[in-house]
């Protein structure tokens, strides 16, 4: 039987062992009423056997030249991140619930929380929540709490739609409102004048992307001077690539953000369907105890050598039960792993001109793709590697031919905001050449003509 | 050492990243970053070291048997990985066209059909990405049904005191008041406080069978209609469908909504902490609240299902559809075992537990329950060896990592002293067992002989015990350059 080692000697020792005549008297606890050993499931495969239907599956879906992005990007992944990642000592441990047998996980992932708090510029990280807009729901729980009188959270409509989903369908059961704040249809950012209607009120937080899912970059340090001077908590929402380059939310504004979460998919993580990728989420000093999720922390150990332990424990749910913090258990633990060792092999550096070569291939993209009659940037104000485009001909046609052609052109982004017509947000990361950006825009020129 | 720590300014890795810093048009200089992150500077083979070096000090399943009661830590398939992490598969963009991931779907429509087979249940969806989140959104289903059907009074859950943590933390984040009711002397839950708590506040009961005692429920059915008779409706936690896979299924058992960990009984990888996957599966009534998106076959075509077609749903809980790639490694696994195997999986995973239990009492170690057939995890307690020798159930978890075991889960549950919650899976061969029963004679033997030296243990792992207390006053959470 497959990963069963019991041979039939053994079998009998254990059960005289026991004192069972057969492995069924071991269920004679369960009422005879409820057993039920029906499966339709099909005789079991052979490793040979489920390796080619695997293969056949794989290559019904095929690759394309891809140039969506919307919340999830590709990037190079180096080899070693996952040759490493999938060490059977890092792939098949668990939660390092005993420390001294687990130094490996934990102390990268305390280098994980160096990297992190570094990059977000903020004080301290936690281990990984489920993935970017989880941890968007888990950060404005956070400041409701930390808030203690507002039970309002202000959310503008730049933020990733599907975010904005799970934002509610996490935050609704416990009475929070989810005030949504329109864009400058113009520039396509929020303006701290939308705000005005709420100045003076009892906010618990202010939610600020950056960039935002049109790609523009929000005036942050505005935007987090009223969330303060209106005592909310601003919460910043990411791109960790992009902050490669831009301003940390550590030093938005005059004092900072509070609470910095995002997507960290792009760090190393591929692009597979969606999952399993990680949610990141760090937060100011003052904010620790009311962080959700694993923390580590550096301690020594009976002989004064360093070492590390899971700590501040006091706020999660195997201790506090009802009282915690969140629910959280289990992370993605495996998926930082890959972070970590990605962003130590691409180094700071590095990280920059990666983000800086998808921002130049982005731009030149969009700068080409404007040269065709009813193409044009929708909105006006500045962007990192992603943009949204109007077309002269409906989306969804434009994309099925392209798709036809090998090329995955964009996100129709009609379809998250019908205000926008006839709407494509498109991506092109460093794994991009001239000769794609070409290609794309060749057979754009076709599709339209 | 740390990676910060073999950083030196100015070292680069040349092949990974582009050859020329591209120009920055159109970011104003206010939103532009002034420092560079602090991120290692090292050579690729630095890296690669550091890192295989940091995985040499984690015990794992491919190194260590690793009994940790209620993690389930069977063998994880090497197969299950490479096929998961097929190029087409790791490229595809989860919002690329449905058309170009058939064989992707294929494989997603499956594993519910299965899913909803093996569990007893009329659907099944695969959003959540782990067993906290399946809680969640099984307990915002039953929120979803009562408020439907215009019932607010209900605004309690009920949860056995031997419940995970996560359980009662899931109600309060679903707006519920948790109501707590104890476990009785033979492990089950106390039936006369369970009829005392259920009411017109009730919307539900959360139970984990077999129990986290490691004993199965024997009144479930009763439980089940004291539950449904006040109105509410019954939660499964499957962090323990490994015990009972292909002998009873959870939707017989009057269970309404269920979670899988998939990371437990379906042997994906905990990864050190993560990712898990938790699929929920519902019966009848709560079809229309599932959480979207779900996978349909229509004219034999795969297609997403979303708010359109379930309007009533709870919602999303991930950007996309949860952790795919732990779901293909689930598909992969339940493959290989086919309807034989997974019966076998049950089977063997209790006859271990069983032989496990009785050969640790031959050895003199006190059965919490010993009344009882363990299911695939028992719980041996340890209260008389403290008060004899003073030492702990820690002590003794600690020793086993120097005899090159993972300890079983300790303090868990919480209302038996000194415990230690054991679960060996069904991959672990009798010389396994045999030699771990040897090494927990000889711990005993130990305890009574040098009782200091098992309280200074570990001693061989490579550090010795940490402090945590000192971790917990003076937080050291981050590496700063001066340190
Ligand atoms: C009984 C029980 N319930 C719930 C959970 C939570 O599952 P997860 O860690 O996947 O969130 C666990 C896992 O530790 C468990 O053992």
């Amino acid at each position: 039987m497959p990963f069963i080692p019991h041979t039939e000697e053994d079998i009998s020792v254990m059960l005289a062992s026991i004192g069972a005549n057969t492995i069924e008297d071991l269920f004679d606890e369960i009422p005879p009423a409820l057993k039920n050993g029906s499966l339709q499931v099909l005789p079991g495969l052979s490793e040979m056997e489920i390796s080619r239907l695997m293969l056949e599956r794989a290559e019904t879906d095929g690759r394309y030249l891809n140039f969506i992005g919307a919340g999830a990007y590709e990037h190079h992944i180096p080899a070693a991140v996952w040759q490493i990642t999938t060490r059977g000592e890092f792939y098949s441990s668990y939660t390092p619930y005993q420390a001294e047998a687990s130094q490996g996980t934990l102390q990268l992932l305390y280098e994980y929380q160096t990297m992190m708090a570094s990059l977000t510029g903020m004080d301290v990280s936690n281990a990984s929540m489920y993935d970017g807009a989880s941890a968007l729901a888990e950060a404005a729980l956070m400041a409701v709490r930390s808030h203690k009188s507002s039970r309002r959270i202000l959310m503008p409509t730049t933020v990733h739609p599907i975010y904005r989903r799970v934002v509610r369908a996490i935050v609704k059961n416990q009475g929070i409102e989810v005030v949504e704040i329109p864009y400058c249809a113009e520039c396509g950012h929020t303006l701290v004048e939308s705000l005005a209607p709420y100045a003076g009120q009892d906010i618990a937080a202010l939610v600020i992307p950056q960039p935002n899912f049109f790609g523009v970059l929000e005036p942050v340090d505005a935007l987090t001077d009223w969330a303060h001077s209106n005592n909310a908590l601003a919460i910043g929402v990411v791109n960790p690539m992009a902050l490669a380059l831009l301003t940390p939310p550590g030093e938005w504004g005059s004092t900072g953000a509070d609470i910095a979460v995002g997507e960290g998919q792009p760090l190393g993580i591929p692009l597979s369907s969606g999952g399993p990728y990680f949610g990141f989420m760090a937060c100011k000093q003052s904010l620790v105890r009311q962080i959700p999720g694993r923390i580590i922390g550096r301690t020594t150990d009976l002989d004064g050598r360093t070492g590390f332990v899971l700590t501040l424990q006091a706020r999660e749910q195997h201790i506090r039960r009802s009282k915690a913090t969140s629910n959280i258990c289990t992370n993605q633990g495996l998926m930082v792993t890959a972070a970590t060792i990605y962003m130590s092999l691409v180094g700071p550096e590095g990280l920059r001109r990666i983000a800086a070569q998808s921002h130049a291939n982005t731009m030149a993209l969009v700068e080409q793709m404007e040269t065709l009659k009813g193409v044009k940037r929708i909105f006006s104000g500045p962007l990192f590697h992603e943009a949204a485009v109007t077309l002269p001909t409906p989306t969804d046609a434009v994309l099925k031919t392209l798709k036809n052609q090998g090329i995955l052109a964009g996100l129709n982004l009609g379809e998250h905001y019908p205000e926008l017509g006839n709407a494509l947000l498109v991506c092109a990361t460093e794994t991009k050449i001239a000769a794609d950006l070409e290609k794309y825009v060749e057979h754009l020129r076709r599709a339209l003509a | 050492m740390l990676i910060f720590e073999h950083s030196r300014p100015g070292r680069r890795n040349y092949s990974q990243s582009p050859a020329t810093a591209a120009e920055i048009r159109n970011i104003p200089q206010n939103l532009l970053r002034k420092t560079l992150p602090l991120l290692p500077e090292v050579s690729e083979m630095d890296a690669v070291r550091h890192y295989t070096r940091l995985s040499q000090l984690n015990f794992s399943i491919d190194t260590q048997f690793y009994p940790l009661g209620s993690c389930t830590m069977k063998y994880n398939p090497r197969v299950c990985n490479s096929l998961a992490m097929l190029p087409q598969f790791l490229a595809r963009h989860p919002l690329a066209s449905e058309d170009t991931g058939q064989g992707f779907l294929a494989c997603m429509y499956e594993l519910q059909e299965i899913l909803k087979d093996v569990t007893g249940m009329a659907g099944v969806s695969l959003t959540p990405m782990a067993g906290a989140q399946g809680e969640f959104v099984g307990v915002a289903m039953i929120r979803a049904y009562h408020e439907a059907r215009g019932d607010y009074a209900r605004t309690e859950i009920i949860v056995p005191d031997a419940a995970h943590g996560t359980n009662p933390a899931t109600a309060v984040m679903c707006g519920y008041k948790v109501v707590e009711i104890p476990t009785g002397k033979e492990g089950d839950v106390d039936m006369a406080a369970l009829k005392a708590a259920v009411g017109p506040k009730t919307a539900g009961l959360m139970l984990t069978n077999p129990s986290t005692l490691g004993v199965f429920e024997k009144n479930i059915a009763e439980m089940s209609k004291i539950v449904h008779q006040a109105g509410g409706l019954l939660y499964y936690d499957g962090a323990n469908l490994n015990a009972i896979l292909g002998k009873v299924k959870p939707g017989d058992m009057g269970f309404d909504v269920i979670h899988i960990n998939l990371h437990k009984t379906f042997s994906t990888p905990h990864g050190g902490g993560g990712p898990g996957s938790a699929p929920v599966g519902v019966a009848e009534r709560l079809l229309p609240f599932m959480p979207v998106p779900v996978v349909a076959l229509e004219q034999g075509t795969y297609r997403w299902l979303t708010e359109k077609e379930i309007p009533q749903s709870i919602g999303r809980l991930s950007a996309h559809m949860g952790n795919a790639g732990v779901l293909l490694r689930a598909y992969i696994y339940i493959r290989l075992l086919g309807a034989e195997g997974m019966h076998r999986v049950a089977e063997f995973a209790t006859l271990n537990a069983n032989y496990l239990m009785v050969e640790l009492s031959k050895a003199g170690f006190e059965i919490a329950y010993p009344t009882r057939r363990a299911s695939h995890e028992f719980i041996v307690t340890l209260k008389d060896l403290k008060e004899k020798t003073g030492v702990t159930a820690m002590n003794v978890a600690k020793r086993l990592l120097d005899k090159g075991y993972h300890a079983p889960t300790t303090y868990f549950p919480m209302l038996v002293p000194e415990c230690l919650l054991i679960e060996p899976a069904e991959t672990e061969s009798k010389q396994t067992l045999d030699a771990f029963v040897a090494s927990m004679k000889e711990i005993l033997a130990e305890a009574h002989a040098q009782p200091e030296m098992l309280k200074g243990a570990p001693h061989t792992t490579p550090v010795r015990k940490l402090d945590d207390v000192k971790a917990a006053r003076e937080p050291d959470l981050t590496w700063k350059q001066s340190s």
